[in-house]
């Protein structure tokens, strides 16, 4: 194999070269000039045997295709609501792809309202129009609990190996939680379970970039469970 | 003849630099750059929905930069409250400057805003602008196929000296003073911007340029740090 510049998890710039070398191939946040991988992004660098990329540690959410998002209605026309899914385009949501049947002419206003909160999937993505669907089991409007915001390159550390993460959390504090691949999770449970769970999420989001992290979370989710237990009594 | 800087500086030397990444917490990414008594701030915010609609356009994102001096970042004739001619251009020239490692293709009818902010200001506003805005892009997660760091070089009294200060600048001896603002990009060495205040021959442009390719990857070493910085500080608390 060819020069590799850069170690596996190093944070890089953009512009750095990362590999001297035709035997690596440049993936996401990376790219080729001549012989040269260079990275196009602020993020630590990832080596899986032949293919170098490069995960952001910021950055706005890009749609992708199949991604599972959380949106808030921001707009409603005869046959359309249009949902901000905290990319730079909203996306439509047709009425004939909720989860429930829509009379046509029916006031849609009475099915998502302006500020409402739904989990949807992204249907089609193309140049700047984004289309929803929410035909698909467990996407629905999201009625109580709590939302919050994290920076979307993070979610996959929040699911964790086969959701690992996030069934752990989920049980630990008995809530009922989603997570939006654009960097919402809405929470729901007992108001001190909601809360406990923002704060082990947020500890998620700062400490992206360690190992060991679900062993950590359940320390610090035990730990503050101690606390609370103590208070109680 | 211009022999001895006025700080004591060598000819090639820059003035004391210092820069810090995210300092704005609202902001998508932000950046400070301080060089000698020039402090710029950049903060970055997008990408996000272009208004007024006509602007946008739907091949690729357009990024929108924004100058301004601070009222109270200094004295004399450039330091007004309010926009300005002056800092129309400047806008405009910064925005030249940082397209050229930019890929918006990703956010149609989007726009990405640089506000750059000068707190204090002695020479070398703009160049210090665009290096704070490179960084601040960086930090916004921002595709860039490079970043860029900016010095200006010049003639002082036919001496050719990097990185003026505002005494130099305003140097009026012998054949007075020539400002050489100058932009590049660290890994290709391409210049994106290059704009000459006065007068100056040929031979002494092409080796003020050399000079000022040295200074600028300079100051990309300051700048790769200070994005690093950030991110090594949680591995070693580990």
């Amino acid at each position: 194999m060819g020069d590799l510049l850069v170690k596996d998890k190093e944070v890089v710039v953009p512009g750095q070269e990362l590999a001297f070398s035709m035997d690596y191939l440049p993936t996401g946040g990376a790219f080729r000039e001549n012989d040269k991988i260079i990275s196009s992004q602020l993020g630590l660098v990832s080596i899986n045997g032949r293919l170098i990329k490069v995960i952001p540690l910021k950055g706005k959410y890009i749609p992708k295709k199949n991604d599972i998002v959380i949106g808030k209605i921001v707009n409603m026309s005869f046959s359309n609501w249009f949902v901000d899914i905290g990319c730079p385009n909203e996306a439509v949501l047709s009425f004939v792809n909720t989860s429930e049947y829509i009379d046509k002419g029916a006031d849609l206003a009475q099915y998502y309202s302006f500020g409402d909160l739904i989990a949807a999937k992204i249907n089609k993505v193309t140049r700047g129009t984004i289309d929803l669907t929410m035909k698909e089991p467990g996407l629905k409007k999201l009625v109580s609990g709590k939302i919050i915001n994290v920076t979307s390159s993070k979610v996959p550390r929040i699911i964790g190996k086969q959701g690992s993460m996030i069934t752990m959390i989920k049980e630990m504090l008995n809530c009922r939680m989603m997570v939006g691949q654009n960097g919402r999770v809405w929470i729901q449970g007992m108001p001190e379970d909601e809360l406990l769970a923002s704060k082990a999420i947020k500890m998620i989001e700062e400490n992206a970039h360690m190992e060991g992290l679900t062993d950590k979370v359940k320390g610090f989710i035990e730990n503050e469970k101690k606390k609370l237990g103590v208070k109680n009594v | 003849m211009y022999k001895k800087r006025f700080d004591n500086r060598k000819f090639d030397e820059l003035r004391p630099i210092s820069a810090k990444t995210g300092i704005i917490k609202r902001a998508d990414g932000s950046a400070m750059f301080k060089i000698g008594d020039t402090i710029a701030l950049a903060a970055v915010y997008g990408p996000r929905e272009l208004y007024p609609k006509f602007l946008q356009s739907p091949e690729k994102g357009i990024l929108r930069c924004n100058y301004n001096m601070i009222s109270f970042s200094g004295s004399g004739e450039r330091v007004r409250p309010g926009p300005t001619r002056r800092s129309r251009e400047i806008s405009l020239v910064m925005e030249k400057a940082l397209m050229p490692v930019l890929d918006l293709s990703d956010y149609p009818n989007a726009v990405i805003d640089v506000f750059v902010e000068l707190l204090q200001t002695d020479s070398g506003t703009r160049c210090a602008g665009i290096t704070a805005a490179a960084m601040a892009l960086a930090d916004a997660g921002i595709p860039m196929k490079d970043l860029v760091s900016s010095v200006s070089v010049g003639l002082v009294g036919n001496t050719i000296v990097v990185d003026l200060n505002k005494e130099e600048e305003d140097y009026e001896e012998g054949s007075g003073s020539v400002d050489i603002p100058i932009a590049m990009t660290p890994r290709t060495n391409e210049i994106t911007l290059l704009q000459l205040d006065g007068k100056i021959s040929k031979d002494k442009l092409f080796e003020a340029l050399q000079l000022g390719k040295k200074a600028c990857y300079e100051i990309y070493k300051v700048q790769q740090k200070a994005l690093k910085e950030d991110y090594s500080l949680g591995v070693k608390n580990e």
